[in-house]
């Protein structure tokens, strides 16, 4: 522990924008977005939505990863692994039994989408049966933790939408207390029809490219999508001289208690998450240069969360955009995604643009950064809400 | 310094009822594949509508964490922390079974809204107005194990001085169906105890535990909670070093340990590993609950229920006795509990009394 935060030694993210750190990157500074029509699996949405899928099948996924047949990974195992072994690459982490690593992981679909494919025949045959035990959530993690060969404290956050932030939040202050060395935490999302039926029937799903923040924007694009970070210890770190890419500086979790679903006009679980993140780091809110929001581009989200950035940056609010245009919205994937942005930004001194954005909020004089720009970045706030009023912000701090 | 953490009050919604003084001297032994809790009315603490659009499992939880939250005379909690291993299975079934039935028509928000695992612990927030830190880990048989030791952090950091923990698993129809099928439930019209297990599978069912955990010792204090361990995976050659490991930490000899409280639920295989930690602590009075509660992910729950009971009251319910001949004890200080779930999800937990 140091007053800087927790060391984040690794990242891995696979994204519908990019399936290596670098090629995220490269496609942020593009601007160019991963949106497109539904190909991996057949659905009456398919021309009604857009979506940020990954282009490669569980088969081309479970290839690459090496996994000897049959297995019962579903998409959200194969799509976490596939993150999580880069992660573990990026850290070089090496096999130190003195070290005590865990693995905390999120998700919300879980082993949904072989559910929904192989459930209708579950009761007739046993062909399938090896993904009855895949759909619990947990699942997914004991998958990915075996493929890593980690051994020891591994669980799993599921909080909707802010999953991923929440599972970061614990990671971090499992190494502030002192009961691990280091952890790998993230989380991971494939999509399914489960969610995507789910979004429409609440009616919040764009038949267009979002746009977050804009007058006229019409809901969200739904993705898929994993990331992890490798969160390691002072003495770890200095043990093995290794090189840190940022800080986790800061975190908070708050609930709105307002709505099952929907946020509170004035953002208070927002505000909370975003007053106490800063309080753990120890910064004022001026000192926050840019700020990921969780902008899912729906009427609701961008002006409940714009009032909650008025309301902790006093009419100052820095520059900040939402990326969810670039990947759609990873659900418990998207804090561990914007994470890996964040700290993108944090090295390379650039604010992603929001993708879309032409008119600004009536009730709100906020604009999001557009054009990717370029300057020195100290800190940056990453916004994660959910269903459930659950609202969580990261800080993370340059190395 | 860390600070010392207490259980200082309990609710639960079980197979054998809510929590109360009598609780454990009215149980019966559970001889069913699936045995549905033994709820109670709604009325009073949830609105009619909303009584009809609750899953078991929100109902069941709400009534737990108010049960709980009362003992320990807190109105408002600063942190909710919840635990399950299969989340709100009713509304994802039903609104999978619509998206099957209708191929993707004529769908409503209802089920879907209720069905993100976050649900629990969401609407009890709302019910409370309580807009503090609020979790909930999904992973098998350490969910709730998960919630308990973000719950220590957030009370011996000194964060937090009052947390409502809990553990929540509801039946539903269709899941519980297709465990059936992949053989983790026993089949249906099979009549069998933990004690007398002879068919695979074993019985399930379903529950709320909630225990509200400050940072003070209170009149209506249960026990103090020592510490907690997570394992993913676990030889049973390697139980007695796992067990070695976590009381060494804490400060613990093997002989400290008045009674151990074993996840026995019928199933062989699981029975290697209690028998392999029962071994390393002889002098330890070895009981068990999943008789009584049956087993769902949160069960463990049940477990830590039955450990505080036992701290509290300083007897031990003979119920719960695993053998039936034990030495005579007449104070019970330590008490150990350890479960795990076919070689996955280990966990320790350890309480004390106060």
């Amino acid at each position: 522990m140091t007053d800087r935060g927790v060391a984040v030694t690794g990242i891995g993210i696979i994204s519908s924008i990019g399936e290596t750190v670098e090629e995220n990157l490269q496609a942020l500074l593009a601007g160019k977005h991963g949106l497109s029509r539904i190909a991996n699996f057949p659905t009456r949405l398919q021309e009604h939505i857009w979506v940020g899928e990954i282009k490669r099948t569980n088969e081309e996924l479970s290839d690459s990863l090496g996994l000897s047949l049959p297995h019962a990974f579903t998409r959200t195992a194969l799509l976490g692994a596939y993150a999580a072994r880069q992660a573990v690459e990026s850290a070089e982490l090496r096999d130190a039994h003195d070290l005590r690593t865990g693995f905390i992981s999120s998700t919300s679909v879980g082993g949904m989408d072989y559910t929904e494919r192989y459930g209708p025949t579950y009761l007739n045959s046993p062909e399938w049966h090896r993904y009855i035990s895949s759909h619990p959530a947990g699942d997914s993690s004991h998958k990915i933790a075996q493929h890593l060969g980690i051994k020891g404290l591994v669980t799993t956050v599921s909080t909707a939408c802010s999953s991923a932030a929440n599972a970061m939040m614990m990671g971090a202050r499992l190494i502030r207390s002192g009961r691990l060395d280091r952890v790998i935490v993230g989380g991971t999302d494939a999509l399914s029809k489960f969610t995507i039926n789910g979004f429409h029937t609440l009616m919040i799903l764009s038949d267009a490219p979002c746009q977050p923040f804009d007058e006229h924007r019409k809901g969200l694009n739904l993705g898929e999508g994993a990331a992890y970070l490798v969160l390691e210890s002072e003495e770890s770190i200095q043990r093995q001289d290794k090189h840190v890419l940022a800080y986790l500086a800061g975190y908070g979790n708050a609930n709105d208690a307002f709505h099952q679903t929907a946020s509170s006009e004035n953002g208070e679980g927002a505000f909370l998450a975003m007053q106490k993140a800063l309080a753990i780091a120890q910064l004022a809110p001026q000192a926050i240069d840019y700020v990921n929001a969780h902008g899912t581009a729906t009427p609701n989200n961008d002006l409940s969360e714009g009032r909650a950035m008025q309301r902790i940056f006093k009419g100052n609010v820095p520059l900040f955009s939402s990326t969810k245009p670039f990947t759609g919205h990873t659900l418990a994937a998207a804090g561990a995604i914007e994470a890996v942005y964040s700290i993108l930004a944090l090295q390379q001194g650039v604010v992603p643009p929001n993708l879309h954005f032409n008119t600004p909020m009536e009730e709100l004089d906020l604009i999001p950064e557009t054009t990717g720009q370029h300057r020195s970045l100290s800190h940056v706030l990453s916004n994660s809400f959910g269903f459930g009023g659950n609202c969580s912000s990261l800080i993370f701090s340059k190395a | 310094m860390k600070k010392s953490v207490f259980i200082n009050g309990i609710g639960v919604v079980t197979t054998q009822g809510v929590w109360r003084a009598e609780f454990f001297s009215e149980v019966r032994v559970l001889d069913h594949a699936i045995t549905p809790a033994d709820q109670p009315s709604y009325k009073g603490l949830i609105s009619p509508g909303a009584i009809r659009r609750m899953s078991r499992g929100m109902k069941m939880g709400i009534y737990a964490a108010q049960q709980a939250l009362a003992e320990a005379s807190v109105t408002i909690p600063d942190a909710i922390v919840t635990g399950t291993g299969l989340g709100c299975s009713e509304d994802s079934d039903k609104f999978l079974r619509s998206l099957w039935e209708n191929e993707e028509q004529f769908l409503t928000p209802t089920s879907f809204i209720q069905s993100t695992h976050n649900t629990v612990a969401a609407q009890i927030a709302l019910q409370l107005q309580c807009k503090g830190y609020n979790v909930t880990y999904v992973n098998g048989g350490i969910s709730f194990e998960s919630a308990l030791l973000d719950a220590l952090l957030l009370l011996q950091t000194g964060e937090e001085e009052h947390v409502l923990l809990g553990g929540v698993d509801e039946i539903a129809e269709q899941t519980y169906a297709f465990l059936q099928a992949a053989g983790y439930i026993k089949a249906d019209g099979i009549q069998e105890t933990v004690k007398n297990n002879v068919s695979p599978g074993v019985n399930y069912a379903e529950g709320a535990q909630f225990f509200s955990m400050g940072a003070s010792r209170m009149t209506s204090s249960y026990a103090e909670m020592i510490d907690v361990t997570l394992q993913n995976e676990l030889e049973v050659s390697e139980t007695a070093s796992f067990l070695q490991d976590f009381l060494v930490a804490n400060n613990f000899r093997p002989e400290d340990i008045d009674a151990v409280i074993l996840g026995y639920n019928g199933d062989e295989k699981d029975d290697l590993f209690y028998n392999a930690l029962q071994q390393e602590l002889p002098l330890a009075t070895p009981l068990y609950y999943k008789h009584l509660s049956g087993q769902y992910d949160s069960c463990s729950a049940f477990g830590l229920a039955a450990a505080a009971f036992v701290l509290k009251y300083q007897t031990v319910p003979p119920i719960l006795y695993w053998n039936e001949k034990n030495p005579p004890k007449t104070t019970w200080k330590n008490i150990l509990l350890y479960n795990q779930y076919k070689g996955k999800d280990h966990s320790l937990v350890v309480v004390r009394a106060c």
